[in-house]
């Protein structure tokens, strides 16, 4: 077992040396040249010139990647262009406010989708299963903006319960954290929790269909036991890479909801640093988050491993 | 999708072949939008870009039946012209996505051996990036316009569309049919266009809607953040965008095109969810 979840690590690791190599590829393959790119159409030669020393552009390619990677290995990300600060103060004091954010997210999201899924699985066809299944069918498609503003205008602009844009770095007290918090998470969350009720949903059923649960059932087994210990435990797996897929998703939808609710989180920086043309910003935000995305890959892949007896004797 | 699950669906499908309710209604509002993207320019009241009014977000009335939007402009002008942006490029995105992912992905399982291993590989690290920064590089990078916001939003989708392509001609690959074909002297062309291509037709149909559903919604969130379609170009997400100053004066102004999209991702998906039950295979599992 250990030697396939080396296996799983090692290929992780693999992913993780392409993405970086297309980030920096990708923000190398401007037309023209960055320095120009940055400094725009009315820069002076020498400026550009400048720039170019200054970024050590005019050394080779690979040379830059490796300083480059190297310098993502110590979390050195470099300076920023546009305020000419360190990349990572920039990046860490917004980091805790998003993270904090998707965290909680997640925390509302996975038991809810779970139990949801769990239940419509259970019981198929009735009252509960249709309704919440069209429901999360409807939910999963909406752009978060469409619930978001929606939110607002129901709890901020006419209920007045709630205050419509989120200021997490004033507050006061621990009352005004959770109102300024509830929108942007509810919002966050709904998408997510939709599409992972659908999956368990999907995967629970499938295992329900299998002939060790007629077993379980003819043998005498209450139902809620063969749904809860036999199905469960062989849905792991499954569920587990369900959880993490939309977890990945989450990583992308709080972009969109940090700007609904103008929240001081990652998201701001990041679109001001595309519209700035920040390099080594986007570079260090864009590796963060696809390592993000492929850590909760692996870990879905290990719980999987761990979750089926089958796959641990594999090799 | 699997048997055991489509039997214990039934309640949402017949076996005749017609439409549940949620699918007719699916069709209904997409066949409306596209009538309002094709004609809906030449019955608009105002031009997408003519301010008409003199007030900020002015409420709804006989001469501006949604209201009005932050500078003025008729929104019910500006979500009919936005249709035709929105699901132009939509559909022009997911056409280039497939186009890319499925002759891509073919070759790779056609070819197989080292071939389909490096492709599979690379299409798993572009797979690994999430889309939103995926699409942020490359804006940060070319700039945003109509045509790298397209080919942009084409390519990130393909990587899905390979996938699914690939596993589709893997699974036919070995086929008895297609081994018979091989057996008869038939060149790989004449196999692909006779023995594969309307063994996937459903299929990619299918997966045409969902993934038209996702590139709506990436877009718009691309033109949402400031990124997408530029003004004074009339399109649903940026006039979301363009609109959220209103909700504080409670003004609908930006909910009326977030409704609007909504409308035309939810029909997707109503539809792709009878169509995947047809299919027997659960194409709108993942929201990648």
């Amino acid at each position: 077992m250990l030697k396939l979840i080396l296996h799983r690590v090692l290929l992780s690791l693999l992913t993780l040396l392409i993405v970086s190599i297309l980030v920096f590829v990708g923000t190398e393959l401007l037309p023209g040249d960055l320095a120009q790119a940055v400094l725009g159409q009315y820069a002076t030669p020498e400026g550009v010139q400048a720039l170019r020393s200054q970024l050590g552009l005019d050394r080779p390619a690979p040379v830059r990647y490796f300083e480059w990677l190297g310098g993502m290995m110590r979390l050195d990300f470099g300076i920023s262009l546009a305020n000419q600060a360190p990349v990572s103060g920039l990046i860490a004091e917004r980091l805790g406010r998003t993270l904090l954010l998707a965290g909680l997210s997640a925390a509302l999201a996975v038991p809810l989708a779970l139990g949801i899924g769990l239940l419509a699985a259970s019981r198929p066809g009735s009252t509960f299963d249709r309704v919440s299944s069209i429901a999360a069918l409807c939910v999963a498609a909406l752009p978060e903006f469409f619930l978001g503003t929606l939110l607002v205008i129901i709890f901020a602009v006419k209920l007045r319960w709630l205050p419509a844009i989120s200021y997490v770095m004033e507050f006061r007290s621990v009352g005004q954290l959770v109102s300024s918090l509830v929108m942007p998470v509810v919002t966050l969350a709904a998408v997510i929790v939709s599409q992972m009720a659908r999956m368990t949903r999907a995967t629970v059923v499938n295992v329900l269909s299998m002939p060790f649960i007629e077993m379980a059932v003819l043998k005498g087994v209450p139902w809620r036991r063969v749904v809860l210990v036999h199905a469960l435990r062989n849905a792991v797996g499954p569920i587990a890479n369900v959880v993490a897929l939309n977890l990945a998703y989450l990583i992308s939808g709080v972009i969109i909801v940090e700007t609904i609710f103008a929240y001081p989180g990652l998201a701001r920086l990041i679109v001001d640093a595309v519209t700035t043309r920040d390099f080594p910003l986007i570079q260090a935000c864009a590796f963060i988050f696809c390592g993000g995305y492929i850590a909760l890959m692996l870990l879905a892949d290990i719980a999987a491993i761990m979750g089926n007896p089958r796959l641990r004797h594999a090799q | 999708m699997t048997n055991a699950e489509a039997k214990v669906d039934q309640g949402g499908t017949r076996g005749d072949g017609r439409l549940s309710t949620a699918g007719i209604v699916g069709a209904a509002i997409l066949v409306f939008w596209v009538l309002v993207a094709l004609v809906g320019p030449y019955l608009a009241p105002y031009g997408q870009a003519d301010i008409v009014s003199n007030d900020n977000f002015a409420s709804a009335s006989s001469s501006f039946l949604l209201g009005g939007d932050y500078i003025g402009r008729d929104i019910l002008s500006r979500v009919i012209n936005g249709a035709g942006t929105t699901l132009g490029m939509g559909v022009a995105a997911t056409v280039l996505a497939q186009a890319l992912g499925v002759s891509v992905g073919f070759f790779a399982a056609i070819r197989g051996g080292l071939v389909d291993t490096v492709l599979s590989r690379l299409n798993d690290a572009l797979l690994s990036f999430p889309h939103i920064m995926m699409g942020l590089v490359v804006i940060a990078a070319l700039g945003s316009s109509v045509p790298v916001l397209v080919v942009t939003s084409g390519v990130v989708y393909a990587s899905a569309v390979f996938r699914i392509a690939r596993a589709l001609a893997m699974d036919l690959k070995v086929m008895d049919f297609v081994e018979v074909a091989r057996a008869r002297g038939e060149g790989t062309w004449w196999i692909l266009r006779h023995e594969i291509l309307p063994n996937v037709v459903l299929p990619l149909l299918t997966d045409f809607a969902i993934r038209l559903s996702f590139v709506i919604l990436f877009m718009s969130g691309l033109s949402f953040l400031g990124l997408g379609v530029q003004p004074p170009l009339a399109d649903w997400g940026s006039m979301v965008r363009e609109n959220m100053e209103g909700l504080r004066s409670g003004s609908l102004a930006p909910i009326i095109p977030a409704a609007a999209i909504a409308s035309v991702t939810v029909s997707l998906n109503l539809l792709v969810d009878e169509l995947s039950l047809r299919t027997g295979r659960a194409y709108a599992e993942a929201r990648e």
